[in-house]
């Protein structure tokens, strides 16, 4: 096994064991999105005005949204900020691996594991009771995987280059609490994005961040047709690969002027 | 031919300056003072294969930085330095999948697996084949006695049990070149000893380089063929630990046990350090008076039931070379 797939295995192997935290995240979970599909049915019944997405597709993509929470950048790696805070980062530093990749892997192990393990229970409950939809065809689950696999690559660079942050501010609950805020907003954790009004939309269409949670979950309804699937994903990776560029030239500075702490 | 050679090596740290008080915490907003921190300040040095050296020195002097750059981890501002041929920080994947690295104060195991899980993954990590691991490892667990850790995660391991899996976790790619940096620091007497012999081991039986950083002077006592001595960043001495001793000082202490208990033993020559229920200790200088001089001297005058000479501690002569800077 190469380094950094080892790393991903192991990382992904023992965050699976938080099965507890699991567990009340997925009744936590549960409770919003009941308070959630609630709120949005109220809204549809009191309009006759046509909605720019249907009350089903938006329920099946509050469903989604509450089961792939964690596919949000949120929380840094615990492991690395401890790392930098008590100088552990020298044994990072002293292997012969890239330590760009070797975050990278943890980071797809961070958002992957807990996804997984609250997704399928949350499939589970929503789909035969909760008003959540399967996708119309074969075409539109595939286009759906293979955006979520996007949507990984993408979120897990955006997740290592706020982890790479720590190496300035120890701490990283800034950065950490910002980032989220703004990307749970900015990838329809909030409000499904097409429920955002036109000018917004162009916004939405240069940024990133839709690419996480927004393009999987709308072609996995089929709000956006499975043929829409490849141009989306090549630019879920155009985006990948801009914020690893970004990231290494970060973690190379940071290195560089790297003072390791103590001893 | 040296297998680490280092010329000149310089590395200065910029620290930034919080000046007291609300004050200076909202300057500092604005503006940032910056402190120097000159951690080496022209270190240079050669070391032969299969030597085993003692790097010594007071805290903050510059070993652990030294060590750095060695491994690849600091790129210093200045010098010369090459390992194996290598330039550490140029070629730092070829250069640190060849040596190995302990720092003592930290681990390198993943706290949360088992101790043989930890090694799995260090086998994928410097691509090593499964046959040459499960050589390695099964050796290292003979030789450290590891065999009843290796299912217990990390976590749960004491410090001593733990320092014997980094020294293993360090050894599993056969590196030729091992960098040890405080690796008895906290441990207790037995795994002081566990850990001297599996160096010793180390270094006679397969001729593996060592630098050895420690504040433990009997470390350096029964391991080390040759010390060197770092202060504020420069070298200020290199060479066996008995030139150092008789560099420094060459004075010797005389215990003397009395026959009749509490009792001063006084001499011109010799001043006393220390006394206790049973012996008196003196010190005094050879070139001054003779040894045997002074031992008929005091027999003469009391009821001496035993005494015996002795070279101060080495600790005793070390904190005399931190505190007044040689020559």
């Amino acid at each position: 096994m190469t380094p950094y797939l080892a790393i991903l295995s192991a990382r992904f192997r023992m965050l699976l064991q938080y099965r507890a935290a699991a567990l009340a995240g997925l009744g936590t979970q549960l409770f919003w999105g009941l308070i959630r599909v609630m709120v949005y049915e109220a809204f549809y019944r009191s309009s006759s005005a046509p909605q720019p997405m249907s009350l089903e597709d938006t329920v099946t993509y509050l469903w989604l949204t509450q089961a792939m929470l964690h596919l949000i950048p949120f929380r840094l790696d615990a492991e690395i900020s401890a790392m930098v805070r008590d100088g552990t980062l020298v044994y990072e530093l002293a292997r012969p691996m890239d330590l760009y990749w070797a975050w990278y892997a943890r980071a797809i192990a961070m958002r992957t594991a807990p996804t997984l393990l609250r997704a399928l229970p949350m499939f589970a409950l929503a789909l035969p009771f909760l008003g959540m939809r399967l996708p119309p065809s074969p075409w539109s689950f595939l286009a759906f995987l293979v955006a979520i696999g996007g949507a990984v690559l993408l979120t897990s660079a955006v997740t290592t280059l706020a982890n790479i942050s720590l190496l300035w501010t120890l701490s990283g609950q800034g950065v950490s609490n910002m980032l989220q805020v703004a990307v749970m907003f900015l990838a329809g954790m909030y409000v499904p994005l097409p429920l955002l009004p036109d000018w917004a939309q162009v916004v939405l269409n240069v940024l990133p961040f839709r690419g996480i949670m927004d393009v999987p979950f709308r072609l996995w309804s089929g709000d956006i047709p499975p043929v829409e699937a490849p141009h989306l994903v090549v630019q879920q990776l155009a985006w990948t690969a801009a914020f690893v560029a970004l990231g290494r030239w970060v973690l190379g500075r940071g290195t560089r002027r790297l003072v390791v702490q103590g001893g | 031919m040296a297998i680490i050679h280092v010329e000149n090596l310089v590395k200065t740290y910029r620290v930034a300056e919080r000046r007291p008080g609300i004050a200076g915490a909202l300057a500092g907003l604005v503006r940032r003072h910056y402190r120097e921190v000159r951690a080496l300040d022209g270190v240079s040095f050669d070391i032969a294969p299969g030597e085993l050296v003692g790097y010594i020195g007071p805290n903050g002097a510059g070993k652990s930085t030294t060590i750095k750059v060695l491994s690849g981890i600091l790129v210093p501002d200045a010098g010369v330095c090459t390992v194996s041929g290598r330039v550490p920080w140029r070629e730092r994947t070829r250069h640190v999948s060849r040596i190995g690295v302990v720092f003592g104060q930290r681990t390198q195991l993943w706290w949360d697996l088992p101790v043989c899980e930890s090694f799995d993954l260090l086998r994928d990590i410097y691509r090593v084949s499964k046959a040459d691991h499960a050589r390695a490892r099964d050796e290292l667990v003979e030789m450290l006695a590891l065999g009843d850790l290796l299912d217990t995660p990390v976590r749960q391991l004491s410090l001593g049990q733990r320092m014997r899996g980094d020294l293993a976790a360090a050894l599993l790619h056969a590196p030729d070149i091992l960098f040890l940096d405080e690796p008895t620091i906290g441990l207790d007497a037995v795994s002081k000893l566990a850990v001297r012999r599996f160096v010793q081991r180390l270094n006679r039986e397969r001729g593996v380089t060592v630098i050895l950083t420690t504040h433990d002077m009997d470390d350096i006592e029964t391991l080390c063929s040759r010390v060197m001595l770092i202060n504020r960043g420069r070298l200020l001495f290199e060479g066996p630990l008995d030139v150092l001793r008789a560099r420094v000082t060459s004075e010797r202490w005389l215990t003397v046990r009395l026959a009749n208990g509490r009792q001063t033993v006084e001499d011109p020559e010799a001043e006393e350090i220390r006394r206790d229920e049973q012996s008196v200790t003196l010190r005094f200088d050879p070139a001054r008076v003779s040894t045997a001089e002074l031992i008929g001297r005091v027999a003469a005058r009391y009821a001496v039931r035993d005494l015996y000479v002795e070279n101060p501690p080495i600790e005793e002569v070390i904190a005399r070379l931190y505190g007044e800077p040689l020559p």
